[in-house]
């Protein structure tokens, strides 16, 4: 856990920063993400110590070291399974994933499946750039097929992953898109997607100013979405199909059970596993 | 514009809302450009963040308030997804220089000032009305200020966004 804030009688969002500055480019749309989390805690009034925040690799994923609550900054891609570990173990605790679309979708794309089939009590915010900051600026899974770029001539040609829709077909009960533009209505579809439970996935278009300065168009694109929130997932399915990528808001919020939490009896203490572990 | 806020401490709660997401917004600012050792532009980002701090401040005082104000369900109805104060997120580029910092600071102003105008027009209550004017003289002052800030500082070339050593090669 980052520096602990001292406990006030209402916690504001500057309660869950911690001192460590991000290092993102200036204008990318983390800021804002990471904004709208520590708002969407404060509007919970979720003390630090009873939040974690877990991720995997790229720029985005470090945000759990910018927040003060329990952080753990896992391996490309796991961030969902260690997530789903501590929120099995710990049920007590809120579990956030954050992280990109190259760690959710590709190197993690087999644990998103999965994270939302089995439908734990998870909230998991990718913040898709379409395109691997991290790296330089390589074609990501979300990436369009004819993005020019010096690594990918004439683009891959390769149709771009849909993550609301597998996320749908894969059993998630709760999806929404957020804009990084708009961070007050980001945090209050952060703060539904916690309230949910099981797993909740919250899509942020959230641009990479430095490897897709385009995308600081998305501004002029990004609406509400026509209609709420359906419970129906196929309703739902066509909507997402259909709409332009650019429709903002909570899309479905189903009401499957989620994965029942069984933390049950440690009969092994941590000293054991690490005696495993000596070389 | 609608109506907005009925009542004088609804409205002194937007205005410190609109200030508080300033000093938020201008401090990321200058911690990123900190970070990529623009400290020239960080700094100004810093002082505007002061000096929307001070209008926060000024505005708890003058209301009695110890701690802001919970903000309405649904929010502050803002004309924009942000507080009109605010400058946008994406508006900012590692290499910009106090000329651009202080045009977005003016554009910030300029906004606050309309909407604080807007809705002295729009308010059927005369406390809010009163204060919305107030207000927006404050607005037009830091519009002067910046103004007269924006005749000391050189305007940029126009290569300044070019890097020796970019991000982004395109050849």
């Amino acid at each position: 856990m980052n520096d602990v804030a001292t406990p006030t009688a209402v916690l504001v969002a500057a309660n869950y920063k911690s001192g460590y500055k991000p290092i993102w480019c200036p204008g990318c749309g983390d800021f804002t993400v990471l904004s709208a989390i520590t708002k969407a805690l404060a509007a919970l009034q979720l003390p630090p110590h009873e939040v974690a925040v877990v991720s995997g690799i790229g720029c985005s994923s470090r945000i759990p070291a910018y927040t003060t609550c329990y952080g753990f900054h896992g391996v490309h891609g796991r961030a969902l399974a260690a997530a789903t570990g501590l929120k099995v173990a710990r049920p007590e605790l809120t579990v956030l994933v954050t992280g990109g679309d190259g760690d959710g979708y590709s190197i993690g794309g087999n644990h998103f499946m999965h994270a939302c089939r089995r439908n734990v009590d998870l909230t998991y915010i990718v913040m898709d750039n379409h395109v691997y900051g991290m790296t330089k600026g390589q074609a990501s899974p979300t990436t369009e097929p004819d993005w020019d770029n010096k690594l990918s001539p004439g683009g891959t040609g390769i149709r771009s992953f849909h993550p609301l829709v597998i996320a749908l077909a894969s059993g998630a009960s709760f999806v929404a898109r957020a804009f990084s533009g708009d961070p007050n209505g980001m945090a209050d579809i952060i703060a539904q997607g916690v309230r949910h439970p099981g797993f909740s996935f919250i899509e942020v278009l959230s641009p990479c100013v430095t490897f897709r300065p385009e995308q600081r168009e998305w501004k002029n694109h990004v609406h509400a979405a026509p209609v709420g929130p359906t419970d129906d997932a196929a309703r739902a399915a066509r909507r997402i199909m259909t709409d332009d990528g650019f429709n903002i808001g909570v899309l479905y919020a189903g009401d499957r059970a989620p994965y029942p939490a069984n933390p049950g009896t440690a009969t092994r203490v941590p000293a054991d596993f690490e005696a495993e572990f000596e070389l | 514009m609608s109506a907005g806020p009925r009542t004088l401490p609804e409205f002194m709660a937007q205005a410190l809302a609109m200030e508080l997401e300033a000093v938020d917004r201008y401090t990321e600012f200058a911690d990123a450009m900190e970070m990529h050792n623009n400290r020239e532009v960080a700094s100004l980002f810093r002082t505007m963040a002061q000096y929307e701090g001070k209008h926060a401040s000024q505005i708890m005082e003058q209301m009695g308030w110890t701690d802001a104000p919970k903000p309405p369900a649904g929010g502050f109805g803002w004309p924009d997804p942000e507080a009109p104060e605010t400058v946008p997120i994406d508006e900012v580029h590692y290499l910009m220089q106090p000329w651009h910092a202080l045009q977005l600071a003016l554009a910030a102003e300029l906004r606050a000032e309309a909407f604080f105008g807007e809705l002295a027009q729009a308010t059927t209550s005369e406390s809010v009305r009163r204060a919305a004017l107030e207000l927006q003289a404050e607005e037009h002052e830091h519009v002067e200020l910046v103004r007269a800030w924006l005749e000391k500082v050189p305007m940029p070339d126009g290569d300044w966004a070019t890097d020796p050593d970019p991000p982004r090669y395109l050849d």
